[in-house]
């Protein structure tokens, strides 16, 4: 059923891609790698215990984020050593007790076979998380950009980096089943890495990256129905066939 | 006398075991212009940052009751290639009311074309930037601004005329001004009051009674370029 699975891609597609955009402002371009790491024990036991992939590694990222938020205030360390030294060995683990023929599905992701329910869960989720963002992203950008100027606005931080954490888990848990653990970040970060080459101004650069996102899902979905294969893969390339072109548009057009 | 706008009372901040300001105490009157000067590393921006309430500290900051603060950083960590507007930038302030035209007013204000709200907030220049950063602070209409100089972006000329423009603010929206210098120059000729701060309070007064040759050894351990910028002021009156 190729419109459930477009239906799937593309509001998760979009979702990631303005995740993608704060992500990138923050320059913490590499966490959603790293989160998406943290879901496989979450498969490996929603597998276990036979409950839906989604569930189990939303749960376990829930709890992650939690620990990487708590950990940033208490220790001072900067979030991408957080995520790099601790959840790089959930990957491991994962890979440890995930079944053999659930792995590969796990790691590079399959919606070939969505559910109605799928369907539903995706939009619903994915819509939540587009609406939280664009709600806050000016809470965020402030942030980003400047702590001191944000805090002297009345921002505050604690509470503004859970939600951004919070949504980021979200959407990872969403992801894993369109591209797997180990695409994960590449849905994030490529569409708003694209975008962030060609826009000028914040909306531009929200904009484009949800549509970079939205195409990219679309020729992966179709192209993996011609060639018969895995469209996270596909999706990925496609994103990076835009990034490359974006390049070419960054060096000729925008300087 | 009335009562101050700003009452620090004992401040000590500290991080981990190293002690970065020791027990501080001054106050500031309402419309008045304080300078915070002391060598890099000072504490001079943890002060700030305390005065925001941002950083755990222990003793009093105690603004007087409805003090709205508007902060000019330093700088900011951006990429010159960061898509976010000037227009944007501003918007992110979220000030009630805020519109098209307020914008344009609050980049008047500062003195910048209004074209600047279209260009990239990367792209402009280091002068323009801190300008922009100023009509940001304005937008929240401040009873109290916070001033950190940037150290080495700007040229001289162009930080006498950021100073001018401040005080020209300061006449027309009558808010209380705390700012971090490196240029006793512009001490001398702006601020009512000055904190020498090295980890703890040097001297606090006006300038032209504390900033003595004695005090700046003291504050600076000896740093032969501020005797030189005394030396020109005192040629200069």
């Amino acid at each position: 059923m190729i419109t459930g699975q477009l239906i799937v891609g593309v509001s998760i597609a979009v979702a990631a891609s303005l995740l993608g955009v704060f992500a990138i402002l923050k320059r913490m371009s590499l966490v959603g790698d790293a989160l998406s790491h943290v879901a496989l024990p979450g498969i490996a036991l929603a597998l276990f215990f036979k409950i839906n992939p989604f569930v189990g590694a939303l749960a376990i990222l829930l709890l992650a984020v939690i620990g990487i938020w708590f950990l940033e205030y208490r220790s001072q360390l900067s979030v991408d050593t957080i995520v790099g030294v601790f959840f790089t060995a959930s990957l491991a683990l994962g890979a440890l007790f995930i079944p053999e023929f659930e792995l590969l599905e796990a790691l590079f992701g399959d919606i070939s076979q969505v559910s109605n329910f799928d369907v539903i869960l995706s939009v619903i989720f994915s819509l939540f998380l587009i609406i939280v963002l664009i709600a806050v992203h000016k809470k965020l950008a402030l942030h980003m950009v400047s702590q001191e100027m944000a805090y002297s606005a009345g921002v505050r931080p604690k509470t503004l980096e859970f939600i951004y954490l919070m949504l980021f888990a979200l959407g990872v848990a969403l992801g894993i089943r369109f591209v797997g653990a180990l695409l994960m970040g590449a849905l994030i970060i490529i569409p708003a890495a694209a975008a962030k080459n060609v826009a000028k101004s914040l909306q531009g650069f929200m904009v484009l990256s949800s549509l970079f996102g939205a195409v990219s899902a679309v020729s992966g979905i179709y192209l993996a129905q011609i060639f018969h294969s895995a469209p996270g893969p596909i999706f990925i390339l496609a994103g990076s066939v835009i990034f490359i072109i974006s390049l070419g548009w960054r060096i000729l057009v925008k300087r | 006398m009335e009562n101050p706008i700003l009452k620090v009372s004992n401040l000590t901040v500290a991080f981990g075991k190293e002690i970065v300001i020791d027990n501080l105490d001054f106050e500031i009157q309402k419309g008045d212009v304080l300078a915070v000067i002391g060598p890099n590393g000072a504490g001079k921006t943890t002060l700030f940052k305390a005065l925001l309430g941002m950083i755990p500290y222990r003793g009093t900051v105690a603004w007087a009751a409805g003090v709205r603060i508007g902060y000019v950083p330093q700088r900011m960590e951006i990429e010159t290639d960061v898509p976010l507007t000037v227009y944007e930038f501003l918007a992110l302030r979220q000030s009630a009311g805020f519109s098209r035209e307020k914008a344009e007013e609050a980049v008047a204000s500062v003195l910048l074309p209004k074209e600047i709200l279209n260009s990239g907030l990367g792209s402009v220049s280091v002068g323009q930037r801190q300008r922009i950063l100023i009509a940001w602070a304005l937008l929240g209409k401040p009873s109290v601004l916070l001033f950190d100089e940037p150290t080495a972006d700007i040229d001289i000329r162009g930080q006498e005329s950021i100073y001018q423009l401040l005080h020209h603010l300061q006449d027309k929206y009558n808010f209380t001004v705390i700012l971090i210098s490196h240029d006793l120059n512009i001490v001398y000729k702006y601020a009512e009051q000055v904190l020498c701060l090295n980890r703890q309070k040097i001297c606090f007064g006006p300038p032209a009674e504390v900033l003595s040759p004695e005090q700046m050894q003291h504050l600076y351990g000896g740093e032969h370029a501020f005797y030189h910028h005394l030396g020109q002021h005192g040629h200069q009156h």
